[in-house]
């Protein structure tokens, strides 16, 4: 791979930011995996896309921060439903889930195609698997060189969100380590030491809808599961411990996203094709054979 | 409009219409129906899975189809790729179930996202080659009534037709196995062959269901009838023909407003429709709904409330809570100044001797686990037998006179 003025302004990019909507996606994940609330994950990314399209309906425009407060309220006004569903109705949740989040998305749909959606760059494939290769780096190289401050300004601004989302999962994560840990593996344990578990709980959701609608722009919502489960379940089937399996499931997701975008970008043209493929559905199916690796061949795959 | 919905409806709109409806009506019914055991096994995700993991089936069967030199598009073809996808995801999740130690929910995201991230790859690929076939690819996404050909339609109806006969056939087994594993295994039923025909039910009619509701909905069609049909009845017999009919009609009034707007996908239609229906359901069935069960708790709450009231009435004690003074006052039990009228009084004695009898009921009945199921707010004398009644009033005699 010739690291030239072409890598830096095509893939540079694009790889940093898979990379960190990985991370920030692996990390809730972790937790998911473990309190066995994976499918959480899959409902929040299927009610993004109605989220966004509500934003736009309202505001007019497809401005980053009006769409990502969308689909925050989206992910938290489903899970809010699916409790109502579970609690009043007396509902098994994966069900009351299926109800709520096909709905959702069906209406979703059904106003994107209603509105005039034609002028922005919104449609429903792009939501559902991202547009990676689109976040290119064209500065104005007058000055001659990336580092100078107008360069960098014309960076993506999406990589800027990632990275903030990160370091504040970073700092969520050390601030609550104990409370997360004990909670995650001993909830009655954790509610009389007088933890709030039920806070934890809603926070953990929480962090996945921002995670799921700050990674959403990027690669989509279906390849978000991805992130969520997939690290996280490889990682836990490598180690007993908590922490080793956080950091193997931060590696096992920047490798899939580098590997990801660099099977699907780039090696199409090693062998002369002209055309490249879905970087993020290449993600996903590089996190999903890593996990696949891990089942065969993690130390600890057995059930004890 | 109106006109041409009403002709729709009645059968009317043209051959190709009419099947298709017909097709979606078989479809709706017999997905409600699986749906019921799929419920009761507590395995509704699984289903999203799966219909996932028929993304890139139907992107290999038509790159298969295309490279023989076909047109890539016969329906039979691609929905045979969908169904060898979605069983090799299938048996992925039973794989991971089996053998790690992963639990379920994890398999499935892992399944589901990794399927199709494949799917949304090949058919990036698609999009490359110069076929132009990616636009009714991508009507499996979200299903499309518009486009259907004659043969699609007749798939259609035959499908779901031969896997509601099929369905049909297994209802008894499968609710025994749904419900009572254990005792099915000691009447030795092959629960393997259920299992794995119940599944192929399944798969059978997600792949089906994909050129109508497309694979990210279809799995509506298998859960939504179901949970509405639970509201209304405990008896597996009724919410099995309840939810077949509320799919029905969902793919039957989905299919024809879809008929009727040509430019919106049909999936998210009968997908609104079945949510209608669940509402209607969670609202306002009798027992279950929302409003019966917010009525039984105002009920409840009001026998509470005239009980207390009245036992306060007996020892002279000021009500002050404003809900006890409405029942009180609206029974004649009280005059405007608080004090007791003479019905009340009467009312007021009878409480305290209720009160009196559960309390040494009670304290007879200390060993008998029966009686925790009782809250005092009923007539003793409608729970025991008349020498009962006796023994206890006769202990409470004993009280009065010892006082």
């Amino acid at each position: 791979m010739i690291l030239g003025a072409d890598f830096i302004q095509f893939s540079l990019i694009p790889i940093l930011i898979a990379c960190f909507a990985s991370i920030a996606c692996a990390l809730p994940g972790n937790f998911l995996v473990l309190r066995r609330q994976a499918m959480v994950g899959d409902a929040i990314s299927h009610v993004v896309l109605p989220g966004i399209v509500f934003a736009f309906l309202l505001t007019g425009t497809v401005s980053t921060w009006p769409m990502i407060g969308g689909a925050a309220f989206a992910a938290l006004f489903a899970v809010f439903v699916i409790e109502l569903i579970h609690k009043l109705g007396r509902i098994e949740s994966g069900a009351a889930m299926g109800v709520v989040f096909t709905t959702m998305f069906a209406v979703g749909v059904i106003l994107l195609e209603q509105s005039d959606t034609s002028a922005v760059n919104l449609d429903v494939e792009h939501a559902l698997y991202g547009n990676l290769e689109s976040l290119i780096w064209l500065p104005s190289l007058a000055e001659n060189s990336y580092l100078s401050y107008a360069a960098l300004a014309e960076i993506p601004a999406e990589l800027w969100r990632m990275i903030g989302i990160c370091v504040i999962f970073l700092v969520l994560l050390v601030l609550f380590w104990r409370p997360l840990k004990i909670s995650t593996f001993d909830e009655g344990f954790a509610a009389s030491i007088g933890l709030r578990v039920a806070t934890i709980r809603y926070s953990l959701v929480v962090c996945a809808a921002l995670a799921a609608v700050m990674a959403f722009n990027a690669v989509g919502s279906i390849i978000v599961i991805a992130m969520f489960v997939c690290p996280a379940a490889a990682a836990r089937l490598m180690t007993n411990r908590l922490l080793s399996q956080i950091y193997i499931s931060v590696v096992i997701a920047v490798a899939s996203a580098m590997l990801g975008f660099i099977l699907a970008s780039h090696v199409p043209l090693w062998f002369g094709y002209v055309n490249t493929f879905s970087s993020a559905g290449m993600i996903a199916v590089v996190s999903g054979l890593l996990l696949a690796l891990a089942c065969l061949f993690g130390r600890y795959k057995m059930r004890s | 409009m109106i006109e041409n919905l009403i002709e729709i409806i009645l059968f009317q709109a043209g051959y190709n219409v009419s099947l298709v409806l017909f097709g979606a009506t078989i479809l709706g019914f017999v997905a409600g129906m699986a749906g019921v055991f799929i419920f009761l096994q507590k395995r509704a995700l699984v289903c999203d899975a799966l219909a996932h993991a028929t993304l890139p089936g139907i992107a290999i069967a038509f790159l298969v189809m295309t490279f023989l030199g076909g047109t890539g598009r016969s329906l039979i073809g691609l929905l045979f790729g969908a169904a060898l996808t979605a069983a090799l995801g299938l048996y992925c999740i039973d794989l991971i179930n089996r053998y790690t130690r992963l639990s379920e929910d994890v398999a499935i995201g892992a399944i589901l996202s990794v399927f199709f991230g494949a799917g949304v790859v090949l058919l990036t690929y698609i999009q490359t080659l110069s076929f132009g076939g990616v636009a009714g690819l991508e009507s499996f996404l979200f299903g499309a009534v518009a486009g259907m050909l004659l043969e699609d339609a007749y798939i259609l109806v035959i499908g779901s037709g031969f896997c509601l006969m099929i369905l049909l056939l297994l209802q008894r087994p499968l609710t025994l196995i749904s419900f009572d594993r254990v005792y099915a295994h000691s009447l030795r039923l092959n629960i393997r062959f259920y299992d794995l025909s119940l599944m192929m039910l399944i798969m059978g009619i997600t792949v089906i269901g994909l050129k109508i509701a497309g694979l990210i909905l279809i799995v509506a069609l298998l859960i939504i009838p179901t949970v509405a049909a639970r509201f209304w009845s405990d008896n597996i017999g009724f919410i099995l023909w309840a939810s077949a009919i509320i799919g029905g009609l969902s793919g039957f009034m989905g299919a024809a407003l879809s008929a009727l707007l040509p430019d919106m996908p049909t999936g998210p239609i009968i997908v609104l429709i079945c949510f209608i229906f669940f509402l209607l359901s969670f609202l306002f069935a009798p027992f279950r709904g929302v409003l019966a069960q917010f009525m039984k708790q105002r009920q409840f709450q009001e026998k509470v409330h005239r009980r207390q009231g009245l036992l306060a009435l007996g020892h002279n004690e000021k009500i002050y809570d404003g809900l006890t003074l409405k029942i009180l006052s609206r029974e004649g039990y009280l005059r405007k100044d608080g004090m007791a009228t003479p019905l009340g009084q009467s009312a007021a004695g009878k409480a305290l001797l209720e009160e009196k009898r559960w309390q040494i009921f009670r304290q007879m009945s200390v060993h008998n686990s029966n009686v925790k199921g009782f809250d005092e707010l009923e007539d003793i004398a409608n729970f025991l037998t008349s020498d009962e009644l006796n023994q206890i009033d006769i202990i409470i005699d004993k009280q009065n006179r010892v006082i």
